[in-house]
């Protein structure tokens, strides 16, 4: 999984080796490291902002090592799903079981159908909607994509996917 | 530009004489100082043909009687002793100008017009893409055999340059795929739906009633002519061997209102995209084209986005179709036989 996280380090020589090695002992992959020495807080510390990717039940030692070392954690935002697309579907979407269609995306475990959006006209017509796929990588995204087209074909429904 | 001092004769022959023959005699007409100054050519048309007949003048028709024939107040001649193939073979000339109508099943009568030319030596300049569909291969070979020019610009995208743009001016590149919408009537359609919220058949209709879309759209609004565009840029720019069949092909015909509406609420437009890469995915659907994508372009026009690997993506925008835009992408393949 992908955590950014904003931690304050105080101002002596050493600090950002002692808060990154944490990371890389529990098996952590830094992605970005962002030390703005010239911003420091009101309190005389430099924050700096870490991007890394780390199995999540190890994130609680990690953030626990860090205070041991007196590094501050201010912030941890963990993205699972940072890919998402628009799809639009047309056809008898929610007389063909539009939750099957979800759950198709959902029960991956990689991939969540996040926003949903139909248009019905009237019984008999066919209907429209947009759908926002989200999923954990770019990889997942696309496998989310086909099992959605599996999906909708065997129901008869066209879909429409960005260039 | 290098200004030509001698003047060459090139004697043509217009195989159909419908809007895009039409168009060619005329744009020939319009440009013939220019042509001579700048080309140090002297186009003189010697034959035209169609089903409804024949004229020839080995000298050149007159510009009076070529008006005449296009205006419909001088007809055709129906001769017993000549046939369309008949003057390809017969007539001396050095181009012909195959403009029949596309026929995508076997590709006649437009096959047997650019076999019989070049097999009897003649240059070949096409906006029927039948017979390049059909049997683009064999053509092709057929031509380098008897060293003569098969050109076909005019062919995708009217007078839009993708072909050449590709084979000449990207040369050294190597293309990884080519994207577009090259069917303005399909491109009409969806442009006014969204900007209208107009049902299908309701824009379809006015799109028949101003000349954008034919009697039987068929062709147009269910993928198979840019389908077959897409073939003859597989064949010709992917090197592929591709047929009608090996193109996945989905209309427009299903798009609502409501999905233009909800496309514009994520910030896209849907249009009809012509697909073409080297690995050999051939695919003509619906797709959403972000609003700031170069490939966002309204009303009958037609755009392509080449992708290549030195130059990165190059789109070109142009008018798709029309007699006197194909007649200009037919005019630069044959100035081009002689440069």
């Amino acid at each position: 999984m992908e955590i950014s996280m904003d931690i304050e380090l105080q101002d002596i020589p050493g600090q950002l080796v002692l808060a990154l090695e944490p990371v890389s002992d529990f098996g952590g992959n830094i992605l970005s490291v962002l030390h703005q020495r010239d911003k420091k807080t009101p309190s005389g510390r430099i924050p700096v902002q870490l991007v890394f990717e780390l199995e999540e039940k190890r994130l609680d030692r990690v953030v626990e090592r860090l205070k041991e070392r007196g590094v501050k954690v201010v912030r941890i935002g963990k993205e699972r799903l940072k890919e998402s697309m628009v799809v639009l579907l047309i056809g008898h979407i929610v007389h063909s079981d539009v939750r099957d269609t979800i759950d198709s995306i959902d029960r991956t475990g990689f991939a969540e159908v996040v926003g949903l959006s139909v248009s019905m006209p009237g019984v008999a017509k066919k209907s429209s909607a947009s759908v926002t796929l989200s999923a954990i990588g770019k990889k997942e995204l696309e496998e989310a994509l086909q099992i959605l087209k599996r999906t909708v074909n065997k129901k008869g429904i066209l879909i429409i996917t960005p260039i | 530009m290098r200004i030509k001092t001698g003047i060459k004769t090139v004697r043509i022959s217009i195989i159909g004489f419908g809007n895009v023959g039409g168009g060619v005699a005329e744009v020939i007409r319009r440009k013939r100082e220019e042509i001579a100054r700048r080309y140090g050519l002297n186009i003189k048309i010697v034959g035209i043909a169609d089903l409804r007949g024949i004229s020839v003048d080995e000298n050149g028709l007159s510009e009076e009687a070529i008006m005449g024939l296009r205006r419909g107040d001088k007809k055709l001649e129906k001769r017993a002793d000549m046939t369309s193939v008949d003057l390809i073979k017969e007539v001396e000339h050095e181009v012909m100008v195959e403009v029949t109508p596309t026929n995508i099943e076997d590709g006649e009568p437009g096959l047997t017009h650019i076999i019989t030319a070049l097999e009897s030596g003649k240059h070949v300049v096409t906006s029927n893409k039948g017979p390049l569909a059909v049997e683009y291969k064999k053509l092709m070979e057929r031509a380098a055999k008897r060293e003569k020019e098969l050109r076909f610009e005019a062919t995708v995208g009217g007078a839009m340059p993708i072909i050449s743009l590709v084979r000449k001016n990207l040369a050294g590149n190597g293309i990884l795929s080519i994207t577009g919408i090259l069917n303005g009537t399909c491109n009409y359609i969806l442009t006014r739906m969204a900007e209208e919220g107009l049902p299908y058949e309701h824009v379809l209709k006015e799109a028949q009633e101003i000349g954008i879309a034919e009697a039987d759209p068929s062709k147009d609004v269910e993928g198979i002519d840019t389908a077959v565009k897409l073939v003859i840029l597989a064949n010709s720019v992917f090197d592929m061997n591709a047929t009608y069949k090996d193109v996945e092909v989905t209309g427009i015909a299903e798009i609502t209102p409501d999905a233009l509406k909800l496309a514009d609420d994520a910030g896209y437009v849907i249009k009809l995209i012509g697909e073409v890469d080297r690995e050999g995915c051939l695919k003509v659907t619906p797709r959403l084209v972000p609003q700031d994508d170069p490939l966002n372009v309204g009303g009958t026009m037609n755009v392509a986005t080449i992708k290549t690997d030195l130059a990165g993506d190059i789109t070109v925008i142009g008018k798709g179709a029309g007699p006197i835009e194909a007649a200009s992408a037919i005019l630069s393949d044959i100035i081009s036989i002689y440069r």
